[in-house]
């Protein structure tokens, strides 16, 4: 034990030392990172990544300790970290878009955003809409034509559950192009975004919606085609090639966000280091790297920019969320 | 002869000390996380993860680690069904139906020696379907859209019948007590929480591994307390443990068997929505349905074991297709390797056989040599295992609670589901004591979910047509098989003689 505290005492003041001249004198002693769902999804590859990261490039000495907490879309853990973790400094949580859709439409039961310290952003994966490669339909005004004139005729598969961020999405691009009543489009839930595009090639549905990186593997390999990216303007890179909403007249913009948030109880200063951490994480090439092989875009947020942004897609959702009906 | 030059370069790379060990660490670790309660095939993979990041280890040697890690799973998974007659994951819920009987019968060490063998062919047979025919195999996975898995699970529960060698109509209500149980949660066609009672962690539904754990692990010792001083001592002392290795006879009368069910198993795990759970249950049914004359499947039949072993290992072979060729998990285990390979900075896709070939061809090599491995790692190790039977249950049992609620509370960190798994537990308990067949629920919760969205999807898809579900010659082809393996085993052929005189003649084969 008592070589244990030597081993944590060497470690906070070899990091005290490297970090001289930072604001903050704190470093997390057993850093931990929730993933609010199963290994293998979104989140976890949040926790997981920056973890790794992290400790490539010498922001945090010790692995970062990476919990599986899942149930219900991300509620148990906001729940667990509001009512018992309140007070940790060692821990984040990831975040997305879906955490913020939740707690817009209150389906994380007596939970709201201002219960938890908002972060900072790490990129941002923008919505896409997608066709098969062989399909007729090759711009976004002519998919939302098709389902102004008979919504029947269109399904569109994602991988959310109703009310869920690619349901949105998609809505959002129909509401811009004056579909009437956007409850009539025909959206169909799969179990995450790889079946979904499976079912697009399968021909089961018409289009797909859901985030750049779920789409690019099969971009690549030409079986589907990107009629539209939600994104304000048109991307990097290999990227670039995708029309946007806007261009085509269609003034949508739908970005999956990923990020943290931390416990309310967390003091100053460490909200502060891990505010920065995760920014000086952000700016390495490392990260860079990471984004690129990942299709995510550039969304650089920390602290107090980050709460508003967070508050603001709270209540953009909350908007959309009436529209539709899904809540009252 | 390009594949073979390419698996050769695989093996080349896969064949380093590094490697090796790193084979023999995951496959060990995976047979012990396999057989504890609780832990998977899954939570394995997920538990090592940082282990292999920590080491710093290349993209290869991760993959070899991790994937050792996955089929040491899927082989350790039967140890504790036969021996204990506790699943240790969901694929190995049906060898608990043959394999718990033989251990009973004093023949746990040819139980376990079969089931490796099986759990060998399976996996074996797996992985070259792998490398000669996953690019055609992600066409045939294609063919199959939400009608077609809804007929494909319609089928499975046709055959529940070969579950349960005791009352059917027991085990049907089981069924539709897991069917119920599966209805828990939050509707992802519509967004609507069912059956939640406003409480957060329901919302996900009710986990597969807290409820076995609870339905098999705990009442088996509500059990022993009830009996505490009579039968269940004097049980323990009746069993032996017998021969350890199967004879060739029963190998060879097992082969057919085996070598069925590793194609089935296989093609239900290259279906990104069915899975090796599917598989295993899939094979043990129609083997029974197909080879079972004498009823003696459910009483410790070998065959009843080579069956399920084959077909679940064959189908965590089958499962990798999709998420090499796809980019799609077609089980949980492969959903968080797809997440390490990500985090490597691969992307598995339609490319991926291109842009990556030595990590593929890396990968496969190492199948293979994980998989031999645990092959002359378990078949030794049998007698040790069979020692688990030596221990008497005042002590066991306390190991197994105690593991049961370290290992959910491990996986989960909620104490909300030890409370669930403790009301399984009692619920479990209690059916017992009505002789209801606790495997149909689990099957009912694990099946239930997938086959009501896919039904709902194929109806939104078709505006509310219900003729959509027999829409394709596929789905007809299931269903067929569906109606003739449900209907002829109880009228033999009387009201299905003249709808389909055609089909039954082609399909009595496979059903009967």
């Amino acid at each position: 034990m008592a070589f244990k505290h030597l081993r944590t005492a060497l470690a906070v003041a070899g990091l005290a030392l490297t970090a001289s001249g930072a604001s903050a004198q704190f470093a997390p002693e057993q850093p931990e990172c929730i993933a609010p769902a199963n290994p293998g999804g979104g989140w976890d590859f949040t926790c997981r990544q920056v973890g790794k990261t992290m400790q490539d490039i010498g922001l945090i000495s010790k692995t970062m300790q990476v919990v599986n907490l899942a149930g219900g879309g991300g509620g148990v853990a906001y729940a667990e970290v509001v009512n018992k973790r309140n007070d940790s400094s060692d821990l984040i949580v990831a975040a997305s878009t879906a955490t913020a859709t939740r707690l817009a439409q209150g389906a994380y039961p007596g939970n709201t955003m201002d219960q938890v310290r908002w972060l900072a952003s790490i990129g941002a994966d923008y919505g896409v809409i997608a066709v098969a490669a062989d399909s007729d339909i090759e711009t976004l005004p002519e998919l939302l034509d098709m389902i102004k004139n008979d919504p029947r005729s269109v399904s569109v598969a994602g991988g959310s559950a109703v009310g869920g961020w690619d349901h949105l999405k998609v809505l959002i691009a129909a509401n811009a192009y004056g579909v009437e009543d956007v409850r009539t489009v025909k959206y169909i839930a799969f179990d995450g975004g790889g079946e979904a595009v499976t079912q697009l090639l399968a021909g089961s549905v018409q289009a797909f919606t859901g985030d750049l990186s779920e789409a690019k593997g099969f971009v690549d390999s030409g079986d589907i085609k990107v009629i539209a990216v939600l994104a304000p303007e048109r991307l990097e890179g290999e990227f670039a090639a995708f029309p946007t909403a806007k261009e085509q007249g269609v003034d949508a913009i739908g970005a999956n966000w990923r990020g943290f948030y931390a416990p309310a109880g967390m003091t100053d200063e460490a909200y502060d280091a891990w505010v920065s951490m995760i920014g000086e994480l952000y700016a390495s090439p490392e990260w860079k790297e990471i984004m690129a092989a990942n299709g995510l875009a550039p969304l650089n947020l920390q602290g107090a920019e980050f709460e508003t942004f967070v508050s603001d897609s709270v209540t953009q959702i909350q908007d959309i969320s009436r529209e539709i009906g899904i809540i009252k | 002869m390009d594949i073979m030059s390419s698996l050769g370069d695989g093996f080349l790379i896969a064949l380093t000390w590094q490697n090796l060990g790193l084979a023999v660490l995951g496959c060990f670790l995976g047979t012990i996380m396999g057989a504890l309660p609780g832990l998977g095939p899954s939570n394995g993979v997920a538990i090592l993860i940082p282990l292999a990041f920590t080491l710093g280890l290349g993209a290869t040697p991760s993959l070899i680690l991790l994937t050792s890690v996955y089929y040491g799973a899927m082989y350790g998974g039967r140890i504790s069904s036969i021996l204990l007659g506790i699943p240790g994951d969901e694929p190995a819920m049906m060898t608990v139906l043959d394999g718990h009987p033989m251990a009973k019968a004093g023949r746990a060490g040819e139980a376990l020696s079969l089931s490796g063998v099986a759990s060998f062919v399976g996996a074996f047979l797996a992985t070259w379907g792998l490398i000669f025919l996953a690019p055609q195999l992600v066409k045939f996975a294609l063919l199959f859209g939400p009608a077609e898995y809804f007929a494909l699970f319609a089928l499975a529960f046709a055959t529940l019948g070969g579950v349960s060698s005791t009352n059917q109509a027991k085990s049907a209500f089981a069924a539709m007590l897991g069917l119920g149980l599966a209805v828990v949660g939050v509707d992802t066609q519509t967004g609507v929480p069912r059956l939640t009672f406003g409480e957060v962690h329901l919302y996900d539904g009710l986990d597969f591994l807290v409820a076995i754990v609870g339905l098999f692990a705990l009442s088996e010792v509500f059990i022993f307390l009830e009996h505490r001083h009579g039968e269940a001592d004097a049980d323990s002392k009746k069993i032996e443990v017998g021969r350890l290795t199967p004879s060739w006879a029963m190998l060879k009368y097992c082969t057919p068997t085996m070598l069925r069910t590793s194609v089935l198993g296989f093609v239900a795990g290259v279906l990104p929505g069915a899975g090796a759970s599917l598989g295993s249950f899939i094979s043990y049914s129609m083997e029974k349905k197909l080879v079972d004359k004498k009823g003696t499947f459910g009483t410790g039949d070998p065959r009843g074991v080579a069956a399920p072993e084959a077909g679940n290992n064959a189908a965590a072979g089958g499962a990798l297709v999709p998420m090499l060729s796809l980019g799609v998990p077609g089980s949980g285990t492969t959903a968080v390797l797809l997440a390490v390979l990500l985090a490597l900075n691969i992307t598995p896709g339609p490319l991926l056989f291109q842009n990556n070939p030595d990590v593929v061809w890396g990968l496969i090599a190492a199948l293979f040599i994980a998989n031999i491995m645990l092959l002359l790692m378990n078949i030794p190790m049998v007698g040790l295992f069979t020692r688990v039977l030596m221990i008497p249950p005042r002590i066991l049992m306390p190991i197994v609670a105690m593991v049961s609620f370290v290992g959910i509370y491990g996986i989960s960190g909620s104490s909300f589901d030890l409370l669930v798994m403790i009301a399984f537990g009692v619920g479990g308990w209690v059916l017992r004591k009505l002789d209801v067949p606790l495997v149909p629920i689990i099957l009912g919760t694990l099946l239930g979910n997938t086959m009501e969205n896919n039904l709902r999807r194929a109806v939104t898809i078709s505006n509310g047509d219900y003729m959509t579900l027999i829409d394709s010659p596929l789905s007809i082809g299931l269903w067929t098989v569906a109606i003739v393996g449900f209907i002829l085993p109880i009228f033999v052929g009387k009201l299905v003689k003249g709808r389909m005189r055609a089909r039954r003649d082609a399909e009595g084969s496979t059903s009967d």
